[in-house]
């Protein structure tokens, strides 16, 4: 076992998959000699060549395109989006391209493709740099969205997608890339900077995809999380000394609902946390599987915890952000219902 | 067989000796000023060469030279000398507040101040730039306020802005500057709509599309580039070749192949190259580009050629992907340098004054910045009400809205 990074681990599955399938290739802007702005796939040129990791055009569609073209042929591209926002040029090849060409074509062609992007606040980027968007791609279907909150999980579920038969969106959750996330101002709070960095193993391992994990048991309630949020969840629940149980649901599309709906009616409160936009977030997806599955055991109304219906600020960045004390109100207002 | 196919790399990576013998510049003088209405067919040779005004002395010469005429060139002269220093020490003074923590953010221009500061002063009121974030020249040479640019670096109450977007991506409608986007290459096609609205509204205005060479890759240049050759609206369609972006030399967005300035004329666009780091020629260039854009001759592509001499930004390191002494190499010079020698040779300057101007600059820049830090910078927090961030999503923020910033209890 090493202590890894998130980039690390990220770095280290790329580094796997090239070593293991010769049809893997990395592609992005600036991830070949200089190994990526984030430095996630810093060395991967010098090992394995300049026909396997190299620098792209500044042009999202481009990148998304050429993976697609790739793929189609049984390649394993796998792309850097440098930034999350800087998708939105290549909408149309991941959503309408990349999502739909096994059913359009009746499985003549298919799309192995993942396609990485630093996702989330946390690092003072301004409105081009923080923002969420995965419901954009959840509400996508043929696609597959991933977002891990570990470095163990971020190795085991990128090589996971690699080798996934269909495109996978990887969202990475830049505030707790370098290390966890241990700092916030509304925090009088514990910190979780004495958390692990991560055990994560050397070499080849998957952590399935379409599977949550129980972060935290509980009984009291339940509180469904991914990425950076699972910490925010978690120093909310110190604080508050709550019995909470906390779900990271790792994969949004296809969604755990049996791990989600099990949790929920064991505990009878279900309350939900996320970065993205509120309105038709995902957490309103949450909300309506949650309730359809089980109305019949809920205590109270489920709540969420959301970033604001306004584009993510640069100077007010930590009241956007969704803090601890956000999630300590919701967890009161849902139990004292 | 197997079909090889081409991975670009540049020159000189760290460790090597910078190199840019592959570059072919022509010698100050030789182009002549073509007429306004010029097509895209006879700008071949301008698109592929390089208009250059000062020699190596720092001697202007050649027809682009005689262009710009004497009447008020001197104090023109002097006047960009004193803009470019102080966008230099803006950016010396800024990069030092970032590396402290006063600010979380900032992208230097170091090297390429003169084309800004060189076009702005041929607009009229009413036109505007659509720039990037590494024009903030085209703002210092508008003589927008330092107290609102040092505002927005420290995001206090002097940003006109209220803290919404980063240090370095700047809103000034009044002195001619579009709202900037994170996103590259976006302003490109808004340029065209823009110059297109100035011309079907019958305003003589014009508009003046920026983008780096590594945004040239983007969807929106091409789009831009059709459109605008399409309605021929009067835009100048600007490409900044600083050689560099980010990691990536601007072979990977096709510079090795052919030159910026050329792809205009395959859109049929005349088009042309010029020396970024030569003040004189990027006033000539703009002075004929304006007229011609004005005149309603339609729209023209400009490659400025020039160099990043700083890194991409505070984030970047460029000593990890390029050599240290790349810029030193560069063959155009620096464009505060030859400006200066060019002012010296005219009797108008001389180094003592130099030394003396560039200290009065630097002691301007620092009382503004000093007066800014007393309203608060990212060491010192004063932020601006949170619920700023509600306000202007909307014309009239609606209810939705309204709970939000309730439930924030702000
Ligand atoms: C659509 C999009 N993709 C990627 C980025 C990330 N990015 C920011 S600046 C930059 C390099 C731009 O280089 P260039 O256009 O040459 O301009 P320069 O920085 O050299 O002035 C990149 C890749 C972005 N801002 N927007």
């Amino acid at each position: 076992m090493a202590q890894m990074t998130m980039i690390e681990a990220v770095r280290s599955a790329m580094d796997v998959m090239l070593e293991k399938d010769p049809k893997v290739i990395v592609m992005g802007e600036d991830v070949g000699y200089f190994g990526g702005v984030f430095r996630c796939t810093a060395g991967l040129q010098k090992k394995y060549g300049i026909e396997r990791v190299f620098d792209t055009p500044i042009n999202e569609s481009a990148i998304v395109g050429m993976g697609v073209g790739m793929a189609t042929q049984g390649m394993r591209p796998c792309v850097e989006v440098q930034f999350a926002d800087y998708m939105f040029p290549a909408y149309d090849q991941i959503t309408q391209e990349a999502a739909r060409i096994r059913h359009r074509s009746a499985g003549q062609f298919t799309c192995p493709m993942v396609i990485r992007m630093p996702t989330g606040g946390g690092i003072f980027g301004g409105q081009t740099h923080s923002q969420s968007p995965e419901a954009l791609f959840t509400h996508v279907a043929g696609l597959k969205v991933v977002q891990p909150s570990s470095p163990l999980d971020a190795k085991g579920l990128l090589i996971a997608a690699i080798e996934d038969p269909d495109p996978v969106i990887f969202l990475e959750p830049k505030r707790i890339y370098n290390g966890p996330f241990d700092g916030h101002h509304d925090t009088k709070s514990v910190g979780w900077a004495g958390h692990p960095l991560g055990e994560v193993p050397e070499g080849y391992y998957k952590t399935p995809l379409a599977k949550a994990s129980v972060y935290r048991e509980g009984e009291a309630i339940t509180i469904l999380a991914y990425g950076t949020m699972v910490y925010v969840a978690e120093a909310a629940v110190k604080e508050a000394e709550v019995d909470a149980e906390i779900i990271d649901l790792r994969t949004l599309l296809p969604l755990d609902l049996e791990t989600i709906v099990a949790s929920v009616q064991k505990t009878r409160h279900c309350m939900i946390l996320h970065e993205g936009t509120r309105t038709s977030g995902f957490g309103a997806e949450l909300i309506a599987e949650v309730q359809e599955a089980c109305f019949y055991h809920l205590e109270a109304p489920i709540k969420r915890v959301t970033g604001w219906d306004a584009p993510y600020p640069h100077a007010q960045e930590w009241d956007y952000f969704p803090g601890p004390k956000r999630v300590i109100r919701a967890i009161k207002e849902t139990l004292e219902a | 067989m197997s079909v090889k196919i081409n991975f670009p790399t540049p020159s000189a990576r760290p460790g090597d000796i910078p190199d840019f013998s592959n570059y072919k510049f022509p010698d100050p003088g030789v182009l002549s000023v073509p007429p306004l209405e010029m097509t895209a067919e006879e700008s071949r040779e301008y698109a592929n060469s390089l208009i250059r005004v000062l020699d190596k002395e720092g001697n202007a010469v050649g027809p682009w030279s005689d262009y710009l005429g004497e009447e008020g060139l001197e104090d023109a002269l002097l006047q960009g000398l004193r803009d470019m220093l102080q966008m230099r020490a803006i950016d010396a003074r800024m990069l030092n507040a970032q590396r402290q923590g006063k600010t979380t953010f900032y992208l230097q221009c170091t090297g390429e101040e003169a084309i800004g500061c060189a076009f702005q002063k041929q607009l009229h009121p009413g036109d505007m730039n659509f720039p990037t974030y590494r024009q903030q020249s085209l703002l210092v040479a508008s003589g927008y306020p330092l107290k609102s640019l040092f505002g927005q670096y420290y995001q206090n109450e002097n940003d006109p802005l209220s803290g919404r977007q980063l240090p370095t991506l700047h809103s000034a409608k009044d002195y001619g500057f579009f709202t900037i986007s994170g996103n590259l290459g976006t302003q490109y096609v808004q340029a065209v709509g823009w110059a297109m609205a100035a011309a079907l509204t019958g305003t003589d205005n014009i508009s003046a599309a920026w983008i780096g060479d590594g945004a040239t890759a983007s969807n929106d240049y091409h789009s831009a580039m059709v459109t605008a050759a399409v309605y021929k609206p009067p835009v100048i369609l600007n490409v900044v070749n600083n050689q560099w972006a980010i990691s990536s030399f601007s072979g990977i967005a096709g510079g090795s192949a052919s030159t910026f300035a050329s792809r205009g004329v395959g859109y049929g666009i005349p088009s042309i190259r010029v020396d970024g780091n030569d003040f004189l020629a990027v006033m000539a260039a703009t002075k004929w580009a304006t007229k011609r854009t004005r005149g309603g001759f339609g729209p023209v592509v400009i490659e400025w050629v020039t160099y990043r001499v700083a890194a991409h930004s505070t984030s970047d390191d460029a000593s990890a992907y390029r050599p240290k002494e790349e810029a030193e190499a560069w063959p155009l010079g620096d464009p505060v340098e030859r400006l200066k020698q060019h002012l010296i040779n005219r009797g108008k300057w001389s180094e003592a004054r130099h030394k003396q101007g560039v200290a009065e600059i630097m002691d301007e820049v620092i009382t503004a910045q000093k007066e800014s830090e007393a309203l608060g910078t990212f060491l010192n927090p004063q932020y601006l009400s949170p619920s700023a961030i509600f306000e202007g999503v909307y014309e009239e923020m609606p209810e939705h809205l309204k709970r939000q910033r309730q439930d924030m209890g702000a």
